[in-house]
């Protein structure tokens, strides 16, 4: 049977503005809920916040389980199982939304940039940042409660950033992946390190850069590592102790199904990270995790085939990670297109279903019990594809590969989006996603792998086009892979993208703007200018009655309530 | 060399075989893989990933980075300067540190002498330049009317990009487009730690709530509001929302220097002093 506290219904776009009005949202019972009822759920949930953080209550498997429950609490990375990025709060609206104002501001002095998204656990925020900082804070004030350091070696391999994108949380703990590829849990009153486990050789080009998953007491995580030739794993640790469960290699080995889908000893180097955090359908008990490009990202010659599990959606059973059923958006990649976009469950007429923005430009809707596709439409500004199979996935044009002197492909190496969470409006039904419209050129030239060394087998630069880059916010419309309505950035940004209860979209710039918008039309309703560019995810909490909205832009954490 | 002193002398022949003992460091003034032949090689592959992005494949500069095959560079001379720039960057500029802000992939010590080999095998013989650099410098600031706008070492306009340095990391093509077609690839403005992507000089045309009208070039801009500067140097600020309209064009309000109005070999006497202010 299937849980009910997945979003029920997708709304039709002509009916959305009137979900909106009238307020009909999925709530953790299933049913539909009028303002008045959500409102005097929310003060249940603040009454029930005071008993509870007067308990010093324990993060049970149950309330992540049933996260809608508790809208003031934000207990994973997208904010629930679903992937959604939804806030169940509403107290901040399109009618007030324009009065909100910066409560405080908590700087981490590392440089940098901070890309994880807190966690919010009865009035403490709990969240990582530059080369593996982390920290507890008073959601009231932003002072903080404790620090944790982890002591990186000199040589670390971190190919894009030296950042994280934040916690997980189960009881007494939370957990952190590091760029050195260790798993570590934390004690969430002191940050004292209770375990540390070494998942893989930093030296050959592993770390971490995800927020791990919590799922009943075992932590999921995935490996990065794409740039160096590593071979990707997804990994479960049991919570209380620190050992490894389970281990997915997200490149079959021999006599593995699959493992003919890559030429020679290529698997051994094949990359497929799976560095973007998962969702979870505790109905089928199936974690769906993304994975990467395979390696050397641009250059396909040396590992002929569909190159097995890269750049997939992979569907495992969360207690044994046993492979259920895989998804490749793009077979044998050679473009850097990474499929690490959270994957979004939502319902709609009965049919369980994965929607996925990807990177390689087109809009994906699986069927979530099959793996089968349902649509995909392209997004954004798109040059590799003009056909699809028979099962309606985009293939790749002959002319699609790069060239040593460099051919250009849409979109570039960074992608129609790229790893910025999207959100999942339940009661507009829509899908918002950053996106950007980029050519890049793309050469390629042989090069020997060297363990733990960069390996491309490539470069891509700025396509020479007048053309600029143009980055957007878009809604989506599932039903139909239409564009509902899109609000053009300055420049494109790195920012992933919250929706609330109260009708509103937040996004942040590269500008260093955090924006709020009407989520039916895609009006700016509010803006406030934070001075570091975004690159993470913003979410919401309540402390006290109050809500809040959080964003982190260069080093810093905001937030905002108001008045 | 005529080496005097003795003790210099014996330490001048051991001077190959400390270089064998030591291993890499930044402190070397030449690379320690200057005379390997594979170096280069190896720091192509380096270059590719890392640098090209912006300097282009074979280092001959891309949109965004300058020409490195030029012998004489702007922030580096010698091996350990290119060590030192690779390594933390330049700071005020768009040039990152080794492997931060996510561009490149962290290189090693070695990596680093590596492409430093790669970038010297590249580099071509300053070829001096063909035109009267006096010439240039007549026209630059008379009849071709550029200090209208551009400035070099404190003396011209404010409109344009400054090009007291542009000799010098610029190739001689990518300056002669610039000129003949202004409005092909706009020139880079502000560069701003928070932003991806350095400002161009876009030109901009607002009208204000009273109706006035104002075109300039972009200083700076986000979403919600715009720094320009006009014509005649004015610098203006506005918040989007409270203009009557806003629009912005690709086109420069740099005229196209055709034929006509600057001849070939007068392009190449202003290219020739532009390069003999760049390389000062």
């Amino acid at each position: 049977m299937r849980n009910n506290n997945e979003p029920s219904v997708i709304p039709t776009a002509a009916g959305a503005r009137a979900h909106h009005k009238n307020s009909v949202i999925p709530t953790v019972a299933g049913a539909p809920a009028t303002a008045t009822w959500r409102n005097l759920l929310f003060l249940c949930s603040i009454t029930t916040l005071a008993l509870l953080t007067s308990a010093s209550a324990q993060v049970t498997s149950d309330r992540i389980l049933h996260s809608g429950r508790e809208p003031e609490n934000w207990l994973t990375y997208s904010g629930d199982y679903a992937g959604r990025r939804h806030s169940l709060l509403d107290q901040i609206n399109a009618s007030n939304v324009s009065k909100l104002t910066a409560k405080w501001v908590y700087q981490t002095n590392t440089g940098g940039r901070i890309e994880g998204t807190p966690l919010a656990v009865d009035g403490i925020l709990y969240e990582t940042g530059q080369d593996d900082r982390a920290f507890a804070l008073d959601a009231r004030t932003g002072r903080p409660i404790w620090l944790y350091q982890h002591q990186l070696p000199q040589d670390i391999r971190p190919c894009c950033g030296r950042v994280n994108r934040g916690f997980a949380i189960l009881g007494d703990r939370v957990f952190l992946g590091t760029l050195d590829a260790h798993v570590i849990a934390l004690d969430r009153k002191t940050g004292s390190v209770l375990w540390d486990q070494t998942s893989a050789d930093y030296k050959l080009g592993y770390s971490f850069t995800v927020a791990p998953l919590v799922i009943k007491d075992t932590v999921i995580i995935g490996v990065s590592g794409g740039e160096y030739g590593i071979r990707g794993f997804i990994d479960a640790y049991d919570a209380a102790t620190g050992q490894r469960r389970w281990r997915f290699y997200t490149v079959p080995g021999p006599g593995e199904p699959g493992h003919d889908s890559w030429e020679g000893d290529s698997w051994k180097i094949g990359g497929a990270p799976a560095w973007n955090s998962g969702t979870y359908d505790p109905a089928t008990n199936q974690v769906f995790w993304p994975t990467g490009n395979p390696s050397p990202s641009n250059r396909g010659e040396g590992r002929a085939g569909d190159n097995l599990y890269s750049n997939s959606l992979l569907a495992l059973n969360a207690d044994t990670g046993k492979l259920n059923w895989y998804f490749q958006f793009t077979k044998h990649d050679e473009h850097d297109w990474d499929a690490t976009q959270v994957p979004v469950l939502v319902d709609s007429n009965g049919k369980h279903l994965i929607l996925q923005a990807n990177r390689n430009g087109f809009f994906y809707v699986l069927d979530r019990t099959t793996g089968k596709l349902v649509s995909a439409n392209a997004y954004g500004k798109q040059t590799w594809s003009d056909s699809k199979d028979a099962e309606g996935r985009p293939i790749a044009k002959k002319d699609a590969s790069p060239t040593l002197e460099g051919h250009t492909v849409c979109p570039g190496a960074l992608g129609t989006t790229n790893f910025y969470p999207p959100t999942f409006d339940p009661q507009t039904g829509l899908l918002y996603v950053t996106t950007r419209d980029q050519c890049d050129t793309f050469s390629t030239a042989p090069q020997p792998y060297e363990a733990g060394h960069a390996y491309y087998g490539s470069a891509y630069f700025p396509s020479d086009e007048a053309e600029p880059y143009r980055g957007f916010l878009k809604a989506l419309d599932p039903a139909t892979g239409e564009v509902k309505w899109k609000f053009e950035h300055t420049s494109p940004t790195w920012s992933g993208v919250l929706s609330t209860a109260g009708g509103l979209i937040f996004t942040g710039d590269a500008e260093g703007n955090f924006i709020a918008l009407d989520a039916p039309t895609g009006k700016t309703l509010w803006h406030f200018q934070t001075g570091g560019a975004v690159y993470a995810g913003p979410m919401s909490f309540a402390v006290d009655g109050k809500q809040y909205v959080a964003i982190a832009a260069g080093s810093s954490l905001f937030t905002f309530a108001l008045p | 060399m005529i080496v005097h002193n003795r003790a210099l002398q014996s330490a001048l022949l051991f001077l190959p075989l400390l270089l064998l003992i030591c291993p890499a460091r930044a402190a070397d003034d030449r690379n320690p893989l200057a005379n390997d032949p594979k170096a280069a090689k190896a720091g192509e592959y380096e270059f590719r990933i890392n640098c090209a992005m912006c300097h282009g494949l074979g280092a001959r500069g891309g949109g965004r980075g300058p020409d490195l095959t030029r012998a004489k560079k702007k922030h580096a001379t010698t091996d350990a300067d290119l060590f030192q720039v690779i390594s933390n960057g330049i700071t005020g500029t768009a040039m990152p540190g080794n492997g931060i802000g996510g561009q490149g992939v962290g290189m090693t010590d070695d990596e680093i002498w590596e492409i430093i080999a790669y970038i010297r095998s590249q580099e071509v013989k300053s070829s001096a330049a063909s035109g009267n650099a006096d010439h240039g410098k007549q026209l630059f600031y008379g009849e071709a009317n550029c200090s209208s706008c551009h400035m070099i070492n404190g003396r011209g306009g404010h409109l344009g990009p400054e090009l007291s340095g542009v000799g010098a990391s610029r190739t001689h093509d990518a300056i002669v487009d610039s000129v003949r077609n202004p409005s092909r690839i706009l020139a880079w403005g502000l560069t701003e730690s928070s932003k991806e992507f350095a400002q161009e000089y876009e030109t901009v045309t607002v009208t204000t709530a009273d109706g006035q009208q104002i075109k300039g070039v972009t200083l700076n801009e986000d979403n919600f509001s715009v720094q320009l500067m006009d014509a005649e140097e004015q610098i203006y600020m506005f918040e989007k929302d409270k203009l009557r309209s806003f629009s912005k064009s690709r086109e420069s309000m740099m005229p196209a220097y055709n034929q006509t109005a600057l001849s070939d070999r007068n392009l190449e006497d202003l290219i020739a002093y532009l390069a003999s202010v760049g390389t000062k």
